[in-house]
Parts: structure tokens; sequence; C-alpha cells
């Protein structure tokens, strides 16, 4: 018996059926609707592509922005690269964490090309640049 | 009705431009959304007659329609930043709107396509050979050979692949040409693929970039009648450093882990899904429209050596004016940082510069008379790169960086090669021990009566160094890319310039330094 999702996965590798290398594209739509890549979705990309499962599960596993697992808190996103390090942003991390507590999941990344107005961090799609303590404090507590 | 520019940079937007925007077109005013000008310290930039104001805020909306602001820099175009600048890539910052069609056109747009299409695709490539011009990504390869290989490359479906990835920290340059001037890549690309018989082409664009992806797509849409038969798609990557390099990013493109290829065969020969591809940085690509529109000669009259036409140099980090610089080749780095940068946000003094990004040395003020230029980096055991400059005052652990580069090399590495996987590693937990004071003890198949030749006591600091060199050199010649290939550099520099950061003393300096 086939569910609404596995429906929905089907869509979603049809309406990328004319691309060449389909499999990114594909992948970024999936963790993008459901939150997350998991493993009846990697079988069914596989299958529908002619791919192993292991192939699969290869390319989620490489890649920062898939995951196998949905991600249970919101995502706050700073930047902890050269650039914003020159700018003190790992003085902002430990206020960041304690502020953000179980609730917001602070994860690290590498530059968001923001490099002369950091620290930074993005929310989503939204970024946000010259942050200090009470700014960045401010956006973990709205964040929804 | 006054009209107000802002910028949509992901910049601008980011401190805050969106709620100003919003706030003159409350107070009545017609607002245009422009491209940014580059002189970041002062966005959200308001421009009014051509003359400009910031940072504003939304309460300074008030007193910049009636003239009262202090917030007034006079006449944009004359700012020192920008009057000092030779922008040929970045001509239009902060002048068009991005993504209209009727601005591209009016200030020059299309005239190199028209061009290639007039002069045919042999002539464009050497015209591109002629330019002098070299990858912008960071290798520095001339573009135009490059072009001439896959050219020459008997295929049925050829690509041109824009390297779009940039990850390197304090570079921006390619984000902001893709959001402020996203036909000018697309005309740069339908140029080469015109030039090399490529029809299709694909711009990878690193997922952290949401606003160029957003402004490339709609640019293609509105353009795709004019680059036709060329068609282009956008690619977005999915957070990983190492498509950065061109051969993991083909794997990305073909939807497989972005491992590094090994090399031969080029891309130029087997690239994309096998095929002859051009990979060409974003700078790159944009650099081929005035090229072709003014001549090869106009773009090669700009540089010096073998490093020929501008480069748009990113200043960044703690510095005082950060912001895009296109100029010639040949600027030292003093100037750069001290006299267009003027020197650190903080006010404090330089300790260091990185020049080149995770993967760029870092250079002491010592060394500030250094031009701009791909070989006397080179010299030096450094790189320019992509043109991302990162000031660091006197507060920065030279040390603690040299521990990031292998922590972040560790991250990011892909795995393929084990220099690079292992070796990054090791290097984090050998940095480590040295900042920690702890040298390693022998551990227990050190102590074992068969192992003859291990050492009996534990390693010294000085000890503990020189294996750090040792290990440096391994990853430098024995990585497949520039990942682990370079990671040295930032971490051998580190530790050259700032021995005492790592508790050893200053050596005495070699003669032929």
């Amino acid at each position: 018996m086939r569910d609404a999702k596995a429906n929905r996965l089907d869509e979603i590798i049809a309406s990328h059926s004319r691309r060449e290398g389909p499999l990114l594209p594909i992948l970024h739509d999936v963790q993008a609707e459901f939150g997350c890549i998991d493993e009846a979705a990697k079988r069914q990309i596989a299958q529908a592509l002619n791919l192993s499962r292991a192939e699969v599960h290869g390319v989620v596993s490489f890649y920062h922005d898939f995951t196998a697992e949905p991600k249970a808190r919101p995502v706050l996103k700073l930047c902890r690269a050269e650039a914003c390090k020159a700018r003190g942003v790992e003085a902002l991390v430990d206020g960041a964490m304690a502020a953000a507590g179980d609730r917001v999941k602070i994860e690290t990344i590498y530059c968001l090309g923001l490099c002369s107005a950091g620290p930074s961090a993005m929310i989503g799609n939204a970024v946000h640049a010259r942050l200090d303590a009470p700014k960045l404090d401010k956006l973990i507590r709205e964040i929804a | 009705m006054v009209t107000v520019r802002i910028s949509d940079d992901a910049l601008a937007i980011a401190c805050g431009a969106d709620e100003v925007a919003n706030a003159f077109a409350q107070a009545g005013a017609t607002v245009e959304r422009v491209s940014s000008w580059g002189m970041q310290w002062l966005e959200p930039l308001v421009e009014i007659d051509g003359k400009g104001f910031g940072p504003a805020t939304p309460d300074d909306v008030a007193a910049i329609l009636d003239g009262s602001s202090p917030l007034g820099i006079g006449a944009i175009a004359e700012h020192p930043f920008i009057a000092g600048q030779q922008r040929l890539t970045f001509a239009r910052a902060g002048k068009t709107r991005p993504t209209d069609l009727a601005d591209y056109e009016a200030t020059g747009g299309w005239k190199g396509l028209a061009r290639a299409r007039e002069i045919g695709a042999e002539a464009t490539v050497e015209e591109v050979v002629a330019s002098g011009l070299r990858g912008r990504g960071g290798a520095g390869f001339p573009t135009g050979i490059k072009w001439r290989t896959v050219a020459a490359a008997a295929a049925d479906q050829k690509y041109i692949v824009c390297n779009a990835d940039e990850g390197d920290s304090a570079t921006f340059a390619d984000r902001m040409l893709m959001e402020g001037d996203p036909y000018c890549l697309i005309e740069g690309m339908a140029i080469a693929g015109l030039a090399t018989g490529a029809t299709r082409g694909y711009i990878y664009v690193r997922s952290e970039y949401p606003h160029a992806i957003a402004k490339l797509e709609e640019a293609i849409r509105r353009s795709a009648h004019l680059v036709a038969p060329f068609v282009l798609e956008v690619r977005v990557g999915a957070g990983a450093y190492v498509c950065g390099e061109e051969t993991s990013l083909l794997n990305s493109l073909e939807g497989k882990r972005g491992e590094v290829r090994a090399k031969p065969p080029i891309p130029a020969l087997v690239g994309l899904f096998g095929k002859p591809t051009i990979v060409n940085n974003v700078l790159s690509l944009a650099a081929v429209p005035y090229i072709l529109a003014e001549g090869a000669k106009a773009y090669a009259d700009y540089g010096m050596g073998r490093s020929r036409g501008t480069m748009p140099i990113q200043l960044a980090g703690n510095i005082k004016h950060g912001g895009l610089y296109e100029t010639a080749f040949g600027i030292s780095l003093g100037q750069l940082v001290n006299e267009i940068g003027g020197g650190t946000a903080s006010g404090k003094p330089i300790k260091a510069v990185q020049v080149g990004g995770p993967l760029g040395a870092y250079l002491h003020p010592d060394q500030f008379d250094i031009p701009f230029d791909y070989e006397a980096y080179a010299a030096v055991d450094a790189l320019i790169g992509h043109g991302g400059i990162t000031v660091f005052d006197e507060d920065a652990d030279m040390a603690g960086m040299a521990r990031f580069a292998m922590e972040f090399c560790a991250a990011e590495s892909c795995g393929k090669c084990t220099p690079c996987r292992i070796g990054s590693v090791r290097g984090k937990e050998l940095i480590d021990r040295i900042m920690a004071r702890v040298p390693r003890e022998r551990d227990a198949l050190e102590g074992l009566p068969q192992m003859h030749n291990a050492v009996k006591t534990p390693r010294s600091l000085e000890d503990e160094i020189v294996l750090l060199e040792d290990l440096c050199e391994t990853m430098k010649f024995g990585s497949l890319c520039a990942l682990g290939g370079f990671t040295p550099y930032p971490v051998l520099s580190a530790l050259k310039h700032w021995p005492e950061d790592f508790g050893a003393r200053r050596a005495v300096p070699e003669a032929a330094e």
C-alpha cells in the first residue's frame, strides 16, 4: 500500500526527469519538503534512477545539507570561518549556545560571503550581519 | 517625487536594507533596488541623485530626505574608494537594476556576445588567449588555453560549467556579480559556448547563496531568447566546500558524491558526463564580455608581468573599509589594507593578513610591499587565490588559526586521498599538543623491544614542530587536490612568521630572505 509521501516523492522525481544528473536537485526538494531524506526515500529514489540504495546513501551522507533524520529544532547557522573569526565570532559562541539551550540548534557554517560585515548568521534563507552579543541573542530568542 | 536607490545585495539586506527601503517607500519616495557599489562598511547605502548616505537605518530616512542627515558621503562615484578603482568586470556595480534587461543593454550589455557572433568561434578563442586572462578561481590557468583545448576536442556534446561554489572565507565577488550583474555572467557563458561549440551551460552555486540563486534563475529565464541556442541551468550545491574543486564539482553535478577525480584526464577533454567541458570561475567568465566588446588589448593593457587585466579584490575580516576593490594587478598589499582598507576595524595594529581564503598563506606586515601578482605571491609561498583578503588585528592567535586550517580541512575533506583525510586530523591533534605544551609521550607500540628505530624519549616541542613541518610537506605534495595540498600554506606561514604563538623561539632570519 503506497502512502501519500511515496506518491509525492514520485512527483518530485518525475519533475526532474528531464535533467541530466538529477540526483542532487531531487534530494534538495525532498530535504526541503520532508525535512530529511529517510531510508524509504533513499530506496525509492534509488529505484527510480536505477542506482543502488548504497549510491544514494553515499550521496546523502556526503553533503552537509542533507540529513537522514529530521532536525527537531530550529537551526541558526553561525559562520565561524576566518573572516568572521577576525571579527570576533568566537567570543559570541558560548553566549549563543547558552541562549539556544535545547530549543535552538546552533550549527557551524563556513562562510556566507558577508566577510567584511561579520559575524554573520543564516536562519532559513535569511541572512544577518554585523552581529554582536545582544543582536545574536535576540535572533536566537525570536527564532521560530 | 524623489528616487532613492538602495542595493538588494545579500550583504546590504543582512545589514537591514529591506527595512530602509520600506521606510523610504512609506515616506513617499520611489525606491529602486540596484546592485551594490561594494562599499560594504556603508551598507545599507542610500543613493539620491548620485549622492550617498550610509550606513542608513529606518530612523535616518526623514533626515536623509530633508537633507539634514549627517550620514552623507557626497557623490558616490567620486568617493576615493570608488574613484581609485579600475572596474571592468564590475563596471555596472551600483549603477543598474540587476535583472533589468533594459538597464543591462543600456550599459553596453550583449556587445561582447554580438562581436563574438560576428568574428566567429576561432577568433573569439584567440581574443581570450590574447587578453592574457587567467582563471580567477585561484589556480590562475590561462583561460584562453583551456577554451582552445575544448574547442579543438571533437564530441557530440560539450559543456560550459561555471564554478560559483565560492566557499573561501573572505571572498564574495562571485556572489556580488551573480546578484548584481547576472547577465554579465550569462553573456560570458554564452560567448564561451559559442567559442567552443558547447550548447549547454551549468552554473553551480553554493546553497549558502539563496539570493544569488534567485537572481540567476530570473535572469536566465528573461534572457533565454538572447543567448539561444545556448541553454543555461542553475544547479545548487549542498554545503560541501570541496565542490569548489573542479573535478569534485563535476561529480556533484552528475549527482555523485563530491569526490575529487584524479587528473589527467583533464576536464577540458573528459569533463561533465565524460564530455569536453570548460570549468571556469564566475569572475573569469564575467571578464569575457569586456574582452570581446573592447578587444583583448584593452584588457591586457592593465596589470603586470604575466598577470594581465584586473582583479576584483575583496577586503574583509577586521578591516575598517571592507568591500569590493577591482583594480589592475600590481597593487601592493600594504596599499590595499592600509590606504584603501583604512587598517583594522578595531583600531588595533594589524598582526596578519590572509590572502586567498582558507588555503592561502598568512602574510606578515613586513611583507606589505608585495605586489598583487600570481608569480610574486607564489615566490613567497603564498597565493592570491580568488582575491580575498582577511585582516587580523593583534588579538589573533596564529597557532589557533593554524589549528583551524587543519580543522577546516578535516571537516571539508572529500576523503578520497589519505594525506588530506588523515593528515588534517593528525595535524589538528599535533597543533593541539603544541598549543597545550604537552608533547606526545611514547605510546605502547613504540615501547616494544622490536621497535628499534622508535624514539626512546618523549617528543620535545621542537620535535613536534619538525613533525608538523613534515606532515605539511606530505600533505602539500601527496594530496590529490588543492584542499589538502594548500592547507599547509596557512599552517606553515603562521609557524614561520609567528613562532612565538606556537611557544617556539623566533628563528634567526635566514640569509636567503
